[in-house]
């Protein structure tokens, strides 16, 4: 019979891995397993690390992890044809220990992170698929891998193999994705040298500016594009619910050939170096589509489990804290010897307690909310853009008339009551 | 038996550049693997040891993430893994590489005879195949070059017999054990390696010496001092340039080829006759 271990942890990106350091600096016997080549190697994401979920598996990471840059500005983009409304803030405290946010690349950040995992204990072994979970009598008491006498045992499986979890499904606990339960995003990564991005984002160097892009950048369907800096790349990226793909006929690399194209964008990332491409699958179903996500002797963690936020594109957090809150009822399991859903249940009340239940319930419309009204997208952002224009255009034409025109314009073909319910329904899912 | 396998980590040169300027290699985030011609080494080993029995062995000479290759090693079968890591080996070539190697074959084979080396046919990066052999002469043991087969091994009289590859086929050889073996890559084929392997692998940690772990090292032949090889230029190779593709159906194709190559015969002609 194969080696027996405390936990097994299936996927090494956020939450697996955190899932694994948190249990092996307990003391308990650990396998993390990864399919890519090393951790990281299939993972993407837009490339916004938070600090302070990161600093509660390891304070003061930023001092030896492979960062990218501190985030000192976040800007928002809502993006006409050929223009672009603006709003953001910079604030230089950002700058400074303990940070905000960082930029990293993952293929980078997920490696050093599970290395962390391997020094308080945990076995890493890479390039190795689980296929399926052993169960026996209802219970979660193995994982089967695509290796030569793959089958391996543990107490509890923990199961972090992202947003398409094949094996949380095999075990029925989440069901196909529907198209608008899930976002599609395409990014590139493209080199340009550090002065470059430093005098095009007006930054210092070890300083990073993110931009999040509503509007044009998905030609009026429900989602966002994202242009973030590196210390010698940019990551540049766009995503849609499959279903407003769908509806607009649009392939993802065109929405994002679109994006690199727009006059707006072109300027920031010209001459760069394409080094880079990913498409990934984001859960974006939010609090409605969490599939359960605790049975006996095993527990779902991350994207695995639908936790992200999209409005406030978050997601590695969430993974990292629900890897975190699951390891630590897994030791408390451990101690008590009782594996059992009823038991690890403690997880799931306690994510629902944390932030990533709160935020989850607090949006749980919100996706829905403006996928089945497209006016925010498609006509208030170009609306913007156009009263905007007016309004600092010198055309010798009185301020006051100016006004009287943009309102005008806003409200035609409109009733004035359906824009105050619109403005409602928005301020009601965001509340 | 005991079998010692040589083996490099090399840095993955399907993704690596060169840099047009200096004309060198562009190492910076280019992942570090085990030579994939190590890989049928090892197997090799493994595969040898699972028809006579005995132990293997590897060795490595690198810098202390090398680990990584050696774990590998132990990934596809392998029992025991050394690293030779010093400053003062930094730098060497084939000749130093394999001056190095010996020292540390020396302080195994106290612990443990060796019966048979076996290396990859060469390192990728390097392309010389050169270490191999230098560590047979140095060793005194006969080098077997460009082995595809091993046929059979004959413990009791200490013989093995092996199929070297040939330009026009190959040639079936005994040799007197021990004796060293670099192998082609069609030697075997390296299968998935089976998860308690990867586990043991995931755990084990090589053994790690300096050059104050060896006994008897001229400290002259060792690293940058020891290597006699200049590099006097390096370049690219000019790309070779794409063929003309023929479009149309096959007669068409078949046409319009014929034209060509009468063409380029006519002008060759009109040359000659200049």
């Amino acid at each position: 019979m194969s080696e027996k271990f405390d936990a097994i942890v299936v996927g090494a990106g956020p939450a697996g891995t955190s899932a694994a350091y948190t249990m092996a600096k307990a003391g308990l016997n650990v396998l993390l397993i990864e399919r890519g080549e090393y951790p990281g190697a299939k993972n993407v994401m837009g490339g916004v690390l938070y600090r302070h979920q990161m600093e509660e598996m390891i304070p003061e990471f930023y001092k030896e992890a492979p960062v990218e840059r501190p985030v000192v500005e976040q800007r928002f983009w809502m993006l006409g044809e050929d223009s672009v409304f603006t709003s953001g803030y910079k604030g230089l405290e950002w700058a400074k220990e303990p940070y905000n946010n960082f930029t990293v690349l993952r293929a980078k950040f997920d490696q050093w992170y599970a290395s962390k995992a391997v020094e308080v204990g945990a076995l890493l072994i890479n390039e190795t698929v689980v296929t399926e979970c052993i169960v026996e009598d209802n219970r979660v008491i193995g994982v089967r891998t695509d290796r030569p006498d793959g089958d391996v045992y543990a107490d509890v499986v923990v199961l972090a193999d992202g947003v398409n979890s094949l094996l949380a499904k095999s075990l029925g606990f989440h069901k196909e994705f529907k198209p608008e339960e899930v976002a599609l995003a395409v990014m590139e990564v493209i080199n340009l040298p550090a002065e470059k991005i430093e005098d095009r984002f007006n930054l210092e160097p070890n300083q990073g500016t993110t931009i999040e892009i509503f509007g044009d950048a998905t030609k009026g369907a429900l989602g966002t594009g994202f242009i973030y800096t590196n210390k010698t790349s940019i990551n540049i990226g766009v995503g849609t619910t499959l279903s407003g793909m769908i509806k607009l006929k649009l392939r993802p690399y065109d929405l994002l050939d679109y994006l690199k194209n727009h006059p707006i964008v072109r300027p920031l990332i010209g001459g760069g170096e394409p080094m880079e491409y990913a498409a990934h699958l984001i859960p974006e179903g939010g609090f409605h589509s969490m599939p359960k996500i605790v049975g006996n002797g095993v527990v779902v963690v991350g994207d695995a489990g639908q936790m992200v936020n999209s409005i406030h594109r978050e997601g590695s957090n969430m993974a990292m804290t629900s890897g975190r809150l699951a390891a630590e009822t897994i030791v408390l399991a451990k101690e008590a010897n009782d594996f059992s859903a009823n038991m690890l249940d403690t997880y799931r009340i306690r994510l629902l307690e944390s932030f990533v239940g709160q935020d989850l319930k607090k949006y749980k419309d919100a996706t829905h909310t403006f996928e089945s009204y497209p006016q925010y997208f498609k006509e208030y952002i170009p609306m913007i853009n156009q009263a905007a224009s007016q309004f600092f255009t010198v055309d010798g034409i009185p301020k006051r008339e100016k006004q009287k025109k943009i309102f005008k314009r806003l409200t035609e073909g409109k009733s004035k009551l359906g824009m105050v319910q619109d403005i409602y329904r928005a301020w009601k899912v965001m509340k | 038996m005991h079998i010692l396998v040589c083996v490099k980590q090399v840095p993955d040169t399907k993704i690596i550049k060169i840099d047009p300027k200096t004309n060198t290699l562009d190492r910076r985030g280019v992942p570090a693997i085990l030579n994939p011609y190590d890989t049928h080494a090892v197997e090799e080993a493994v595969r040898l040891r699972a028809r006579y029995g005995g132990k293997v062995s590897i060795l490595s000479m690198g810098p202390p993430q090398a680990v990584a290759a050696l774990k590998k090693c132990v990934e596809i079968g392998a029992d025991e893994g050394y690293l030779i890591s010093d400053r003062a080996f930094a730098g060497a070539d084939t000749l130093a590489t394999s001056y190095a190697l010996s020292r540390a074959i020396n302080r195994i084979m106290k612990e443990e005879p060796i019966d048979l080396v076996i290396c990859g046919k060469m390192a990728i990066d390097g392309d010389t195949g050169q270490v191999g052999p230098g560590i047979a002469r140095r060793m005194n043991i006969p080098p077997l070059t460009g082995v595809k087969k091993v046929e059979e091994v004959d413990e009791a009289n200490q013989k093995i017999i092996v199929h070297r590859k040939l330009e026009d086929g190959y040639e079936v050889l005994t040799s007197p054990l021990p004796c060293l073996l670099t192998v082609e890559k069609e030697i075997n084929e390296v299968p998935y390696s089976p998860l308690p392997n990867m586990i043991r692998a995931a755990r084990y940690q090589p053994t790690v010496w300096t050059v104050n772990d060896l006994e008897d090292v001229d400290r002259s032949q060792l690293g940058l001092k020891g290597s006699p090889t200049i590099v006097g230029k390096m370049f690219s190779p000019p790309k070779p340039e794409g063929g003309k593709r023929l479009t149309g159906t096959a007669e068409q194709q078949v046409s319009q080829l014929v034209e060509v190559l009468l063409k380029e015969k006519r002008e060759l002609l009109v040359q000659g006759g200049k």
